[in-house]
């Protein structure tokens, strides 16, 4: 195989150089304890603040609201927990979207387990939720609710803004999930009203392993990890030095360079979508067309089964994803496509192209050409692309 | 997670295609599962002389059916009829566990096509006694 060609940003990305020489020193010599007094420790300190100051930069928060943690996961799983715990007398009652990432579906599958209700706003066809549909679901012994600022799949951009000043006079905290987002889009949490944002460095170009929480100035929240007293008593564990020198690092860099590095995601994405939807019949893009991530592209190919495109691909050199079942070990179809209407027999033929900036022309022929040349070979295989051709029956 | 012989009969299936004037045809499975396997045979004197198949669904799923259609070509209904889906697994080196049901999918094809065509003879599939997991779909 000559060239691998990433097309998986989405689920993580390279770490950047830049970034890598940040954090040398600190797997290096820099070895000391952050909580520790001598120098080496109190040096990782240091750099820990800086690096906590770089992150609120980024988001427009104050330095004292940036939490590190281990994860988005972790990120999203402390505040949802912690919400409930700290304001479970305020109510017992929290409203969410059906697309939201599994680190928050399934933490509130878990919550209603607790005993705690939880209302899931169905989005719309196009992948975005109603804003009004979430403000009629909440009631006033709502405590939390938790939208997505972008979903992982469809790449979609959710109304944070809006919801968040419409939920200004309620009691109710305001969480969003902008692993996907950061780098991407804007991110300003004094401008979305957001009480509570989770993000993660490996999403743009820093190291796996490392996320963080903003929690608002005087948003009360419970633990998750109980300990020591790292991060102001409220996340115990030794800090992960490295890791959060990159965070700092990488975060910086993405924010910098956003709006040179979306321009050129948004071309890529626009090319990549227009010619698939051109070239390969019966082809449709799953989510809205313009409120979507820059580097997002999300296609169904109908009478095909995704994990059979994916496995071609991968032979072609081509690095991808599927919102298919095969992929996940469960029988059912993505829970963000079903969400979409999307037929299951539809669904089930789904590929998400998230795309890097170093794409070439070049790179993006060939992608399409792989593509088209993939669905067709499958296609030829299919008993319901055979029953199209011979019934026409089905519907588009 | 996939074997070699997985691999290979996923990239190069064998007998894709359909049999314009197929004696013996089955089809099992739906698309709201992600799988449907269809088999076209042409029976000739007890025999499966030819054989090939169409599948929507994932690369376990058209490998089965490509060794599974390898496994009865040029047998006897009979012999064709002892297939299991363990062994069409075992000819393919092994199945990760969440894939299993792509081979019992294909053994239920091939004889939902054999049962398909002995009802067309006018056999009694009720007595047919090499018949007992066939016509499952009825």
């Amino acid at each position: 195989m000559s060239k691998l060609i990433y097309l998986d940003n989405a689920a993580t990305t390279s770490l950047d150089p830049d970034v890598l020489n940040e954090m040398m020193p600190w797997l290096q010599n820099g070895y000391g304890n952050p909580s520790s007094i001598y120098s080496i420790g109190r040096d990782a300190r240091k750099a820990i603040e800086e690096a906590r100051g770089r992150v609120a930069a980024a988001i427009g928060s104050k330095p004292n609201e940036i939490y590190f943690t281990g994860s988005g996961s972790e990120s999203d799983n402390w505040a949802i927990k912690g919400i409930a715990d700290a304001y479970k007398d305020k109510g017992r009652h929290m409203v969410t979207t059906n697309i939201e990432h599994h680190a928050v579906l399934h933490v509130f599958e878990y919550m209603e387990k607790q005993g705690f209700e939880v209302t899931y706003v169905p989005v719309e066809n196009n992948g975005i939720v109603d804003v009004s549909k979430i403000m009629d679901a909440v009631r006033e012994d709502t405590i939390l609710v938790s939208v997505m600022m972008a979903n992982n799949e469809i790449g979609t951009i959710q109304p944070i803004a809006e919801i968040g000043a419409r939920l200004k006079d309620h009691q109710a905290f305001f969480h969003t999930d902008a692993v996907q987002a950061i780098g991407n889009i804007p991110v300003d949490v004094s401008k979305l009203n957001v009480d509570l944002l989770s993000l993660t460095a490996h999403k743009f170009h820093g190291p796996k392993g490392t996320g963080a929480l903003y929690i608002k100035r005087g948003v009360k929240i419970g633990n998750l990890l109980h300990g020591g007293g790292q991060e102001r008593t409220r996340r115990a564990s030794t800090e992960n030095t490295a890791g959060i020198i990159g965070l700092g690092a990488a975060i910086e860099k993405a924010v910098t360079k956003l709006d040179e590095n979306s321009a050129k995601l948004r071309e890529i994405r626009d090319v990549v979508i227009n010619r698939v939807l051109y070239e390969v019949p019966f082809s449709i893009l799953n989510g809205d067309r313009e409120k979507r991530l820059p580097g997002n592209a999300n296609f169904a190919f109908r009478f095909i089964e995704g994990e059979g495109l994916l496995l071609f691909l991968d032979m072609y050199g081509i690095m991808a994803s599927s919102g298919s079942a095969c992929t996940s070990g469960s029988l059912d179809p993505s829970h963000v496509l079903l969400a979409l209407g999307l037929k299951h027999e539809i669904a089930h033929g789904s590929l998400r192209l998230s795309f890097g900036t170093d794409l070439t022309g070049e790179d993006i022929d060939y992608v399409v050409n792989s593509i088209k040349t993939i669905v067709q070979r499958l296609r030829d295989m299919s008993p319901l692309y055979e029953d199209y051709l011979k019934n026409k029956t089905t519907e588009v | 997670m996939y074997s070699e012989k997985v691999m290979d009969h996923f990239s190069n299936p064998r007998n894709v295609g359909e049999i314009d004037n197929a004696n013996a045809v089955g089809e099992v499975g739906n698309a709201k599962c992600g799988d449907i396997m269809k088999i076209y045979m042409n029976i000739e004197d007890n025999v499966i002389k030819d054989i090939k198949f169409k599948t929507f669904g994932c690369g376990a799923a058209i490998a089965t059916s490509s060794m599974a259609t390898e496994l009865v070509k040029g047998k006897t209904i009979e012999e064709a009829l002892d297939l299991t889906n363990k062994a069409v697994a075992e000819a393919l080196g092994g199945l990760p566990a969440v894939k299993m049901h792509c081979s019992v999918l294909a053994e239920e094809a091939i004889k939902e096509a054999i049962c398909n065509y002995l009802k067309a003879q006018g056999v009694d599939i009720e007595n047919y006694n090499k018949c007992e997991n066939c016509c499952r779909g009825d």
